[in-house]
């Protein structure tokens, strides 16, 4: 019998998997931002296990905006992403210094 | 085993493969597919949890547009992998270990008596003709007006910022600027200049000389 338990230790493990990726990418920044779709899925999967064995839509309608959060988080990081290779020619996490902040 | 535990445990092994694969995966393009196939995993997921109308968006949203984008982005991009690969693993035993104390921290949470999970009984299956979406219609539209029209806003403004941050202008082009069409003054066309009148004398040759000497 499928209990509350299985799908939250699934989405443990899927945010654990997302922070090594962090950890492993991090010269990467288009990795990095799969990795943050993957922790936002993560926690959106425990919001909707709770909204079914609570019988409550809330968590559901809460998922609802976090996918909208997430669409324009990726559209403007993939906006920024698209202007900073055009500036620097690459993606290198390591060359954003040139603000020298 | 019920065969919703056969499809939660298929669907979960599947997940966590293409996770695993996203952040491992040498090519871009191919974690970006991996991502696909998470998502729509995802959605499987979803649809035993009876949240119909979230799965069916998280394949229309995620699967059909963003990770479209993605994949857009990572193949329009000159990328060399090979230099961002260097030192991958070099982190990788403190990733672990941090990775490891994390799942360690929530499962222990998880599997503290006092936390209760077991009080949660699964649910009743809904009704054969319950509607998902028209629940959440109910709700969106009632208790969460507000939030939902400041979602809408919010898309308006990545669409805004997203166009305002990859544009550029174009070197050749001939358009004109009416903001800067209407700034223009009189004085910034044509400068008035002040000065004497200026008389032309009558030019006074040699031989209009030697006329007047003699």
């Amino acid at each position: 019998m499928l209990t509350l338990t299985h799908y939250l230790v699934l989405a443990a493990a899927l945010f654990s998997i997302s922070v090594l990726g962090i950890f492993l990418n991090r010269k990467n920044v288009i990795v990095l931002l799969m990795a943050i779709e993957l922790m936002l899925l993560a926690v959106n999967f425990n919001f909707i296990a709770f909204s079914h064995y609570l019988s409550d839509t809330a968590g559901q309608i809460f998922v609802f905006f976090i996918l909208t959060v997430a669409a324009a988080e990726s559209a403007i990081g993939l906006a920024i992403l698209v202007v900073l290779f055009r500036n620097q020619r690459s993606i290198n996490v390591e060359d954003l210094g040139s603000l020298k902040g | 085993m019920s065969f919703t535990m056969i499809v939660f445990y298929v669907l979960s092994a599947i997940l966590l493969f293409s996770a695993f694969r996203v952040i491992t995966a040498k090519n871009p393009v191919h974690a970006a597919l991996w991502l696909v196939l998470a998502f729509f995993t995802s959605a499987g997921h979803w649809l035993l949890l009876e949240a119909e109308f979230l799965a069916i968006s998280l394949v229309l949203v995620y699967v059909g547009a963003v990770m479209v984008l993605f994949l857009f982005v990572v193949m329009m991009l000159d990328i060399n992998v090979e230099q961002l690969r260097e030192g991958f693993w070099r982190h990788f035993p403190l990733a672990a270990t941090v990775g490891l104390i994390m799942a360690a921290e929530m499962a222990l949470i998880l599997a503290a008596p006092e936390t209760r999970l077991a009080d949660y009984a699964p649910a009743a299956p809904l009704a054969a003709d319950a509607s998902n979406v028209k629940q959440l219609g109910l709700e969106i539209y009632t208790t969460y007006l507000m939030p939902f029209e400041l979602a809408a806003v919010l898309l308006l403004l990545a669409i805004v910022a997203a166009i305002a941050l990859t544009q550029r202008e174009r070197k050749d082009g001939k358009y004109v600027d009416p903001a800067r069409q209407v700034e223009v003054k009189a004085a910034d066309r044509v400068r008035v200049v002040k000065m004497d009148a200026v008389r032309e004398e009558a030019p006074q040759t040699e031989a209009a000389d030697a006329a007047q000497s003699q």
